[in-house]
């Protein structure tokens, strides 16, 4: 009943946005793309701010505003010899694909930005691209981790999508060669959180590279609580670790519902978990023999400077410990203001062709360089936890 | 063996919530034929009131339970004096359509004011499991089964043995002729609207308790699942929410026992169609046919 009407309303907002679109290709075609006119910078955020996702949406709004705050504290983005400061226009795509597509083109062709960070998610960014790429805007997602994202069907890169975080193959594979040459393991139950791409991405991905066997591979939904039925059920089967991508507010879950039906295996996940909740939703005795891939973590301060820093301004301006879509955001918007001064212009066209080419840029989650697929390359760290608190990271080739 | 045990306790554990929520959405269906389907929300009101007690004043279980119970029921009251009862006489559609909104409305307010982040519940009860010939069972899932039977049994007296039980079934029966024997249907509708939130209210801190993790949604699936048990059972039946209820938890339990886990949803819907289709008065449910 909810999902019809969530769909009637849907549609109509695509409606609107396919209209919005037909008002301006006509005014865009002399001039290609959006260039700031006044002595401010234009960027759009394109973000789950309510609805399912709105959890992660809402940590990746603080990155992005706490990465415009400190631009802007220190003179704005140098384009040419002038500095301009940002100018952010936020908008709620509702976790719905018609919202993000009309948030889209509203951002594009009404707020004329240079540059957009997100959505959140793999669906909801592929809803966005043929807006996007309608009025030639880049746009960088924090978290839209499906290999396919940026490509299009015929397998060319999609020219003006980016992201900043890692895709799906890569975080499985490095997953699975972990379990298999660290770990030793022979067994292993798959656990996945198929209500997303990147749950069932993950798991096929880690299957095809793991050299055991997998003898359990069971699926639950976004906003369960109750994994005790799956957990029994695992526990009579003679496992070496389980693999778990999801995220944290569900796999804190299945760690501590493991540990209390006596399940001590490992327990192996993705960058979803990075996060301080993970351990306090697991409880600190459970969250033991837990390992992840992840591009950030509460380590990272030790050895990058920037994430050092990034982390001290946002326990200071949000009281709490740095989460990893929040990184990632504010490494969106890092990269943007790279890509704006490597290309001495506002005009968005312009920004995406340097988007394009950044090349060992200094940024929270690693030294980033942008593949010829659009994917970000950086390194990638196997982190441990013990009594809730990581006490390793391990990178990883 | 143990396994199929196991999976019996767990099964019983999660249809204890599940029949806590459907009593309150049978009950408010028995006496105005709404179904109320901002139920799974006040549910998540119960969890968000207990995490905040817990947290500021430092209240034991108990307290935080009975506060939640008593904060939701006032709850229920206010949506029904705001949002039903002016719709009172006017189509069903209109005030399902209305609950409805009101759902979103608690689940989106919810979300602007405190964030949508999900939250982790202080552990108030000490988790310790009990083991007996390889079965293990915690003694949160004691507890739950505990409150959840005492919270029926209770439910049981106040309808059969109180004066408002009588007028509440007087009510369900008959609204205009309740009226007349002296019985007032708004302070009745109203009462019913507490007591069944005060329920989804304590099925909200227990569940806060048992699975440490609550967020501003966390009242959609669970409403929707109870909803199928309250049909199940016979919606307007209370014991049959209750059997409902056990019944969609050892169902979703035992699909997953299986191996099916990624049905597990999608079977309790099948279940749905099913009884409509078969026994569209529910398992306890009797088969009134409407006057005309």
């Amino acid at each position: 009943m909810k999902k019809t009407i969530t769909k009637f309303v849907g549609a109509a907002a695509t409606v609107a946005a396919i209209m919005a679109m037909a008002g301006c290709t006509a005014k865009n075609s002399s001039a290609k793309g959006n260039t700031a006119t006044g002595d401010k910078v234009k960027i759009g955020l394109n973000m789950e701010l309510s609805g399912a996702a709105a959890g992660y949406g809402e940590q990746q709004k603080q990155g992005f505003q706490l990465a415009v705050k400190e631009i802007n504290k220190a003179g704005g983005i140098k384009v040419g010899d002038k500095k301009m400061k940002i100018q952010t226009v936020i908008q709620d795509n509702k976790t719905t694909t018609s919202g993000s597509a009309s948030v889209a083109a509203q951002l594009a062709t009404k707020d004329k930005v240079t540059a957009v960070v997100g959505p959140a998610t793999t669906n909801d960014g592929t809803a966005s691209i043929p807006n996007m790429t309608k009025a030639y805007v880049p746009t960088v997602s924090p978290s839209a981790t499906d290999p396919d994202y940026t490509l299009q069907k015929n397998g060319k890169v999609q020219t003006y999508v980016f992201r900043a975080c890692f895709n799906n193959d890569l975080q499985g594979e490095t997953a699975a060669h972990f379990a298999n040459n660290t770990l030793k393991a022979k067994n292993v139950a798959i656990l996945q959180d198929n209500s997303s791409d990147y749950g069932t991405g993950l798991a096929s991905a880690f299957k095809k590279a793991f050299k055991g066997s997998v003898v359990s591979k069971q699926s639950f939904a976004e906003g369960d609580k109750d994994f005790n039925a799956l957990l029994t059920n695992i526990k009579s089967k003679n496992i070496d670790a389980i693999y778990v991508p999801g995220y944290y507010s569900e796999v804190g879950l299945i760690i501590k519902q493991a540990r209390q039906a006596g399940i001590n295996v490992p327990i192996i996940g993705s960058d979803g978990m990075a996060d301080p909740k993970l351990a306090k939703i697991a409880g600190d005795q459970n969250a033991s023999k837990i390992y992840y891939t992840t591009p950030f973590s509460t380590m990272s301060g030790a050895t990058n400077k920037t994430a050092k820093k990034f982390m001290a301004d946002f326990k200071a301006a949000y009281g709490q410990d740095a989460p990893t879509f929040s990184a990632l955001a504010y490494d969106s918007v890092l990269m943007i203001k790279q890509a704006i001064e490597d290309a001495k212009s506002t005009n968005s066209v312009k920004v995406a062709q340097a988007l394009a080419k950044i090349k060992d840029m200094p940024a929270v989650t690693g030294t980033t360089s942008v593949d010829k697929n659009h994917d970000p390359e950086k390194p990638i760290v196997v982190e441990q936890m013990t009594k809730g608190k990581v006490v390793s990271a391990t990178a990883v080739k | 063996m143990h396994t199929v045990l196991q999976q019996v306790i767990n099964g019983l554990s999660l249809g204890s919530i599940y029949a806590l929520l459907a009593l309150g959405y049978t009950m408010v269906y028995g006496i105005i034929k709404l179904i109320n389907f901002a139920h799974g929300d006040i549910y998540m009101l119960g969890a968000f009131w207990g995490y905040y007690v817990i947290n500021t004043y430092h209240v034991d279980f108990i307290v935080a339970l009975l506060s939640a119970m008593i904060v939701t029921a006032l709850a229920g009251m206010i949506i029904e004096y705001l949002a039903y009862r002016p719709l009172r006489n006017s189509p069903r559609i209109t005030a399902l359509i209305t609950a409805i909104g009101v759902s979103y409305f608690l689940e989106n307010g919810m979300s602007y004011l405190f964030g949508a982040n999900t939250r982790n519940f202080p552990q108030v009860v000490k988790q310790h499991n009990f083991t007996a010939l390889g079965i293990s069972i915690s003694n949160i899932q004691v507890l739950i089964l505990v409150t959840a039977l005492i919270l029926m049994i209770l439910l049981q007296l106040i309808i059969q043995k109180t004066k408002m039980g009588t007028a509440m079934r007087a009510v369900a029966v008959d609204q205009e002729a309740a009226a007349l024997v002296g019985i007032n249907p708004d302070h009745v509708i109203s009462f019913t609207f507490g007591l069944g939130s005060a329920l989804a209210g304590a099925a909200g801190v227990l569940i806060g308790l048992y699975y440490n993790s609550i967020d501003p949604l966390m009242g959609m699936t669970p409403g929707i699942k109870a909803f199928v048990a309250a049909v199940v059972g016979g919606i307007g039946s209370v014991p049959g929410a209750a059997v409902g209820g056990f019944l969609i938890g050892l169902l979703e339990t035992g699909v997953q026992a299986i191996g099916l886990s990624a049905y597990k949803d999608a079977a309790v819907y099948v279940v749905l169609i099913l009884i409509l289709i078969v026994l569209p008065a529910g398992l306890l449910g009797k088969n009134v046919k409407e006057k005309v």
